[in-house]
Order: structure tokens, then C-alpha cells, then sequence
């Protein structure tokens, strides 16, 4: 069976024909599309190594069948600093020590991203613990994570007041 | 992986027709496509069903009464305002579920169907003593067989609430009781349900008594780390409270067995009565009257009757106004400002 799919990853259109149903998002970006910063922890939803955002949410990508996808805007974090512009999450976990030995921190910086659009958590370091909660660190660098999120938190919002005035 | 035939259909009809013994409908994977991997579900044909029209929208009407699409995402239900605001425990328990991740993709309708956490179900080779582990085993309702609990959070509250389930099939449209969906164990532990082959479920529905529970209602989940796992015991409860008094209460329990738990012998108990922390041991020292442990799980009949107790005091403290409710520990202080207390 081949299934042809139409995505715009990271901004750019891509016609894929998939030869067959079984293969994830996960495992397209990074076997087939040559984008591995996208990470494979657990392949079962419970790290978040894998988390990308699909029009405009953040999502478990080992867990999403690509062919379910035609149609849909995808960005990794591949697509997420503008040239030699890191985005402010990017920034961020980079001041505040948002990581150690890397792995999960795709990851973790797409569900930051995902997490601040949502709007649930504001600045409270409380509840960004409790909204990135699907994303396991086995460094344990949970700290500086959250401060890394609140801080951009903090600075987006600012950075949108300053647009808007 | 098993290769599989996949379809996306555009129509409702289109969908009930695609359907063939060995076909399931693949909603937001979540758990379906897990089970896949392990080869522990081994559909011939998946059925995406997230292109069918009009089975996404949230509907109140007047009397509070609200119908929830099958396809509505749990975290579009929990964020949505006015819902929070008719129904916060059903709110608190879909935000004590998975990660905001899974609550992104996941549908209301793929919740309530998914299946148990046991090994047995979830590997193709499960270990020798299938049911081992005894968190995930059920102490209530299993009349004297081995069963995995009902691992939906949605659920517990949602049967307290009398929600209903509206199916379509082969042979035309039904409603089941949500309190009727999960099946009693039979021979084989299996995850079975009161839906037919071929049957979709189109929307879930909560009767208009259900908002009447606005003021007093509680989602307490203990697990073993504070977020992002399974309950190894809850509960949902809800009280209308009317001059000092318990005209109505509702009372349901999770993880302890196969099915949501509502507790009508604890709701009678409560009824008519004031509120007082002893009377709220005894409905709980009831709820949990018939429970028997199973591979040395005394301990989950003691944290359910403790989280019973707990919850009926959070509720009489009265519905946060900000839900749900943080950090989601069961060591939080219990009143927060309160709206309605
Ligand atoms: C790591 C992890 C942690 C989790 N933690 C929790 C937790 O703490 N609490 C909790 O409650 N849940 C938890 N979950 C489970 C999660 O809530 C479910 O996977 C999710 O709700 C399923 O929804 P879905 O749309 O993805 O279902 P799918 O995976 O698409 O489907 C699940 C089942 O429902 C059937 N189905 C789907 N839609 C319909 C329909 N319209 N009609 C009939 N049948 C249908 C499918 O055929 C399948 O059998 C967790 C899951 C993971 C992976
Ligand atoms: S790789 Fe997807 S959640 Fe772990
Ligand atoms: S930095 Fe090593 S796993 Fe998170």
C-alpha cells in the first residue's frame, strides 16, 4: 500500500510517499528526512524526548502514524532558531543550565515552547513543574529547566508587550 | 508492528462502513498505537476517525446539560472554560492524566475506551504470572477472578455524574451508561466493553443534574511520583450542599476496579446528613466494605478509603477557583481560596 502525505516541516512544503502505514513521525524525521534532533527515548509516550509541534501543539511524535498527518504544519527544533537567532526557550536553557548531557532537551525546549503557547502555566514555578511533567530528564536537570522555562516565559511576554506598544 | 491497511474516512457513514472484523478506529493513538509496538493489538485495518466533521465541538445547553464530541481533545475539554466551571472535577481529573503531550491528541472518546496497564495486556509475551504487580490490580467488582483496574482518570468523575454514551453501529444508534460500559471479568482478563463490533461512540453526554455539583467537587488522585502517572488510587466527590446540610452526594473511586466505581451505598449514607470528618470515614469505611486484596495489595484498600475520605473533605471545602488545584499533590494544603465554601 503507498499512502502520499503533503507536510510543511520547519516551514517547507515536503510531498512524501509512504510505503506503508506503520511508520511514525518520529522515526520519518529522523530515518527519512534527515532531521534527528528530534529524539527516540522510551518510543512509547512516556519521556517526551520525541516532542515536536503539530499545528501548533506539542505532541509525542513516536506515538503519531505520519499517515494521520496529511496536511499538517510541523516544526522540530531544527526549526526553531531564525538563522543564527536562538529562539528565547533556546536561550534560556542555555543561561539557566537547562541541561546536562543534552538528550532529552529537544524535547524538553519543544514542550517548553508548546507549554508557554498554552498559556497554562504563566511564571509559577509550581505548575511549569507540574506542565513539564511528560518530559523526563534522566540527568535530573529539573531545575535549571524550570528556570530556563519561566525565564522565557517572562521574556516573551515582555518581548510582546514591547511588539504591541 | 503488524502492517496494517489504513484509512481515513470523511463521513461518519463512510466510517461505519469501512468497518470489518479485525479493523479498529484509531482516534489520537495514544494508547492504540502503543499496543501496537508491542504487538500486543494486531488490527488488520485502522480506521482514522480524527477527519470525521462535527464529532469535535463542546455543546451546553440551558439547563447545563453538555454533550461532548468523541473527538474533542482532553485538553481542549479541560481548558474550556465553561465547562471547567459546570463540571471542575471532570476538568481536575483530565488534568491529572498523562502529560500535556498526551492530553493534546488524546479524545474523550479514546479515554474511556482505553485498555488496562497490566502487562498482560500491553506485551505480546506477558510475563508468566500475568497479573503480578499488585498496583494495577483490582480489589472491588472482579467477583473473585484476577482483573486489572480501569486506568482512566476521565472516567471516575464522569460516572458519578450518570454520563452517557452515544453509539452508532450496524445496527443504528444507541446509548449505553457510562456506569455500563466496562464489562465484568470473564474468564480471560481481557479489556472488554459493552460496544458492539463495529459500533463508533459519537459523543459522551452529562444530564443537566450534573452541574448542580458545581460548588462542592473534588478529583483526588495519589500515585507514585506527583504528575504524570497512573493513580494508584482515587476518587471523585461531589456534594450539594443546602443549609449546612448534604441534600445530594455523589462518590466515585479509581484504580481499584475494572470499571469506574461509583459508591451508591456511601452517596445514601451521606444524604440528609451535616458535614463532619467522621461521617465522611464511614461513607469511605463503606465504599470500600467489599474489597478483597489481591497479590498483596492490602495497601491500595487502605489508600482508596483514605482518598475517599479526603476527597469528600475537599469537596466540602468547596471547588478552587483556580482549577485544578496545584501543586497536584495530595500533601497540598486542602483550601486554597475558595469560591463557593
Ligand atoms: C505514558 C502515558 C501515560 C498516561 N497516563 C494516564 C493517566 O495518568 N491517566 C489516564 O487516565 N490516562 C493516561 N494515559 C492514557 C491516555 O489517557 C490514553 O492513551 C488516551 O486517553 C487515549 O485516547 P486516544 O484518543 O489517543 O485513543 P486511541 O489510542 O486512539 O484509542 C484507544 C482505544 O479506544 C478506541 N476508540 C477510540 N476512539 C473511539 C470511538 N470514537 N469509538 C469507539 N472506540 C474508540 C480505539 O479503537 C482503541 O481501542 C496515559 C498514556 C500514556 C501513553
Ligand atoms: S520517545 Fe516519544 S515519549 Fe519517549
Ligand atoms: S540532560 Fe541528560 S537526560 Fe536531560
Amino acid at each position: 500500500m503507498s499512502l502520499s502525505i503533503r507536510l510543511t516541516i520547519n516551514g517547507a512544503p515536503r510531498d512524501i510517499a509512504l510505503e506503508d502505514a506503520r511508520v511514525t513521525l518520529l522515526d520519518l524525521l529522523r530515518e527519512r528526512l534527515a532531521l534527528p534532533g528530534t529524539k527516540k527515548g522510551c518510543d512509547r509516550g512516556q519521556c517526551g524526548a520525541c516532542t515536536v509541534i503539530v499545528n501548533g501543539k506539542r505532541v509525542n511524535s513516536c506515538l503519531t502514524l505520519a499517515a494521520t498527518l496529511d496536511g499538517a504544519q510541523v516544526t522540530t527544533i531544527e526549526g526553531l532558531a531564525t538563522g543564527d537567532r536562538l529562539h528565547p526557550v533556546q536561550e534560556a536553557f542555555i543561561e539557566q543550565d537547562g541541561f546536562q548531557c543534552g538528550y532529552c532537551t529537544p524535547g524538553q525546549i519543544m514542550s517548553a515552547v508548546g507549554l508557554i503557547a498554552e498559556g497554562r502555566a504563566g511564571d509559577d514555578p509550581e505548575r511549569i513543574r507540574e506542565g513539564m511533567s511528560g518530559n523526563i530528564c534522566r540527568c535530573a536537570a529539573y531545575h535549571g529547566i524550570t528556570l530556563a522555562v519561566q525565564e522565557a516565559t517572562r521574556r516573551m511576554a515582555e518581548a510582546e508587550k514591547g511588539d504591541a506598544a | 508492528m503488524k502492517p496494517f491497511d489504513f484509512v481515513q474516512p470523511r463521513t461518519v457513514d463512510e466510517a461505519l462502513a469501512a468497518w470489518e472484523p479485525g479493523a479498529a478506529w484509531l482516534g489520537g493513538g495514544t494508547n492504540l498505537v502503543d499496543l501496537m509496538k508491542t504487538g500486543a493489538v494486531q488490527p488488520a485495518k485502522l480506521i482514522d476517525i480524527t477527519r470525521l466533521p462535527g464529532l469535535d465541538t463542546i455543546e451546553t445547553r440551558a439547563d447545563g446539560a453538555t454533550r461532548i464530541g468523541a473527538l474533542v481533545s482532553n485538553a481542549d475539554l479541560a481548558d474550556d472554560p465553561g465547562f471547567a466551571r459546570s463540571f471542575p472535577m471532570v476538568a481536575e481529573a483530565l488534568l491529572s492524566g498523562a502529560s500535556g503531550q498526551l492530553r493534546n491528541v488524546a479524545t474523550v472518546a479514546g479515554n474511556i475506551m482505553q485498555s488496562p496497564r497490566d502487562a498482560f495486556y500491553r506485551e505480546l509475551d506477558p510475563p508468566s504470572d500475568p497479573l503480578s504487580g499488585g498496583a494495577s490490580l483490582a480489589v472491588l467488582g472482579t467477583g473473585g477472578r484476577f482483573a486489572a483496574v480501569n486506568p482512566s482518570d476521565f472516567a471516575v468523575p464522569l460516572v458519578a455524574l450518570d454520563a452517557v454514551v452515544e453509539v452508532r453501529g450496524p445496527g443504528g444508534a444507541r446509548e449505553i451508561a457510562l456506569a455500563d460500559l466496562h464489562l465484568p471479568p470473564g474468564d480471560a482478563p481481557g479489556n472488554s466493553t459493552a460496544l458492539r463490533p463495529g459500533e463508533l461512540i459519537l459523543a459522551l453526554r452529562l444530564p443537566a443534574a450534573a452541574a448542580g455539583f458545581a460548588a462542592h467537587s473534588r478529583y483526588l488522585k495519589v500515585r507514585d511520583r506527583t504528575s504524570f502517572a497512573f493513580a494508584t488510587a482515587s476518587a471523585a466527590a461531589s456534594l450539594r450542599i443546602e443549609g449546612g446540610r448534604i441534600a445530594e452526594a455523589r462518590l466515585a473511586l479509581g484504580a481499584v476496579a475494572p470499571r469506574p466505581w461509583r459508591v451508591a451505598e456511601a452517596e445514601a449514607l451521606l444524604a440528609g446528613r451535616a458535614i463532619d470528618a467522621d461521617l465522611f470515614a464511614e461513607a469511605a469505611e463503606v465504599a470500600l466494605s467489599g474489597a478483597v486484596a489481591v497479590g498483596g495489595n492490602g495497601w491500595k484498600i487502605e489508600l482508596a478509603r483514605r482518598t475517599a475520605a479526603r476527597a469528600l473533605a475537599m469537596a466540602a471545602a468547596g471547588t478552587p477557583a483556580r482549577m485544578p488545584a496545584l501543586p497536584a499533590s495530595p500533601f497540598a494544603p486542602q483550601a486554597g481560596d475558595l469560591i463557593h465554601a
